[in-house]
């Protein structure tokens, strides 16, 4: 074997088994980030909760989540979850993990933009008699979306990123496949390369989507209907 | 297994995660000054390579690293140990965030200490050193202790490339023992003190450094 030199005759054979898996990655991802933004939601709006207990309980959940890796998260959900009747597929269990996980940190995203609503707003919509959901829907969210989506979007390009780890719990993902095809055919080079560069491309690709994202959302907001 | 056993076993594996984290950190913060100064003040070749290792290195996974370089490197003729591999690729990733690090906070000191440092006649190298970098340190340090944060998490990875660390050990236990339940809650326990300690150290650190720097107007 030959392993010292780039050999374009293998790279383009494992090329499509390499995209294929892409398509695991980035449903992971998509899926992801549905339930992350979900989570942030809830975990940013308990944090503003009238009861103090509520409020601390979820501050520390959102540190803890943080802090440890998503590594052993990913593991806890696989592996413990069976024990309370909960089975999830990998791809389901990668899901829970990767929205739990980056949900703590777009809390702190969505909690900063929620925060960064004038007071003058609030005390229009309570003079207005407004219910808590109608000045949420109505009046804090249509402004406060639009200067969270960069970080947002950062998020979710960290998230998928992290996907990788999903092969840890058997996920056939674009990582294991590559790992998969090197250890068959005793050549790590081309299949590792590759799945760097696709990632790289990916997330340069989604950079660019969000900055546009961003430019066209309107400054003033917009309503919910 | 009993409860003290199963604790005994995985504050082994910490120690091994700590050793990780203690070599890594202060290859990543090299990396972060040499190639956050480089994209700083170097003319066009250097700057370009910097931009290359730091747009590489964040672009990618830093799982993809750590197979690249445990893996791949093999075939070029180096043979590299796990340990080093998981030490070089941890420090290379977390390096290329800490670049921008380096360089935002030596972006935010006012431009007229620059100015004020120019007036005064120092030199290129004065300026950077005793006029700048003593002020952008202290800017440093609070994104540098979530960086520093994010490593501790990042080792769990190395589990991957068979280094018996926390996330390794807790794995061969569960895989033996079956007592998922308990290994994997003492896990997430450990990583969150080893990342609160470390929030903790820097936190003072960043107090002891903003000494004398006039920070919080006169008392």
């Amino acid at each position: 074997m030959n392993g010292f030199s780039w050999d374009w005759a293998f790279a383009w054979e494992v090329l499509p088994m390499i995209l294929s898996a892409a398509k695991v990655t980035l449903l992971a991802t998509l899926l992801g980030s549905i339930f992350a933004i979900f989570m942030g939601l809830v975990f940013a709006l308990l944090r503003r909760s009238p009861s103090r207990i509520l409020r601390n309980s979820i501050y520390w959940l959102v540190e803890f989540i943080r802090s440890t890796p998503l590594l052993v998260q990913i593991f806890f959900l696989y592996y413990v979850m069976p024990e309370f009747g909960i089975s999830m597929s990998p791809l389901m269990t990668g899901v829970f993990a990767l929205g739990l996980h980056y949900g703590a940190y777009l809390s702190e995203v969505f909690r900063s933009g929620i925060d960064g609503i004038e007071k003058g707003q609030w005390e229009a919509a309570r003079a207005l008699n407004l219910t808590t959901i109608d000045t949420y829907k109505d009046i804090v969210l249509p402004q406060a979306i639009r200067p969270m989506i960069p970080a947002t979007g950062n998020y979710i390009i960290a998230m998928f990123k992290e996907t990788p780890q999903l092969s840890a719990i058997t996920l056939l993902e674009m990582l294991q496949v590559a790992k998969i095809i090197g250890s068959e055919n005793f050549r790590y080079l081309e299949p590792f390369t590759l799945v760097g560069i696709l990632y790289l491309v990916f997330s340069i690709v989604a950079a660019f989507g969000i900055h546009q994202v961003e430019k066209r959302f309107p400054k003033e907001g917009f309503t919910l209907k | 297994m009993e409860f003290g056993e199963i604790v005994s076993v995985l504050l082994q594996g910490a120690v091994v995660t700590i050793k990780i984290v203690a070599m890594a950190l202060p290859l990543a913060a090299v990396m972060a000054f040499i190639f956050g100064l480089i994209r700083l003040y170097s003319p066009a070749p250097f700057k370009q390579i910097a931009i290359f290792y730091i747009e590489f290195f964040r672009g990618t996974s830093a799982l993809i690293q750590l197979y690249w370089i445990y893996f791949v490197l093999p075939f070029f003729g180096i043979t590299i140990d796990a340990m080093t591999a998981a030490v070089v690729a941890l420090g290379l990733n977390i390096g290329a965030y800490g670049t921008e690090v380096v360089r935002g906070a030596v972006q935010s000191v006012p431009k007229g200490q620059y100015e004020a440092s120019i007036a005064l006649n120092f030199t290129a190298r004065q300026r950077v050193w005793r006029i700048i970098l003593p002020q952008a340190l202290v800017n440093m340090i609070p994104p540098f202790g979530n960086l520093a944060i994010e490593l501790v998490k990042a080792t769990s990875l190395v589990s991957l490339i068979t280094i018996g660390d926390l996330t390794f050990k807790a794995k061969s236990l569960a895989d033996t023992t079956l007592q998922v339940g308990e290994i994997f809650g003492v896990v997430l326990l450990l990583y969150f003190i080893m990342s609160q300690a470390l929030a903790l150290l820097f936190k003072l650190l960043e107090k002891r450094l903003s000494k004398g720097l006039g920070r919080g107007g006169i008392n």
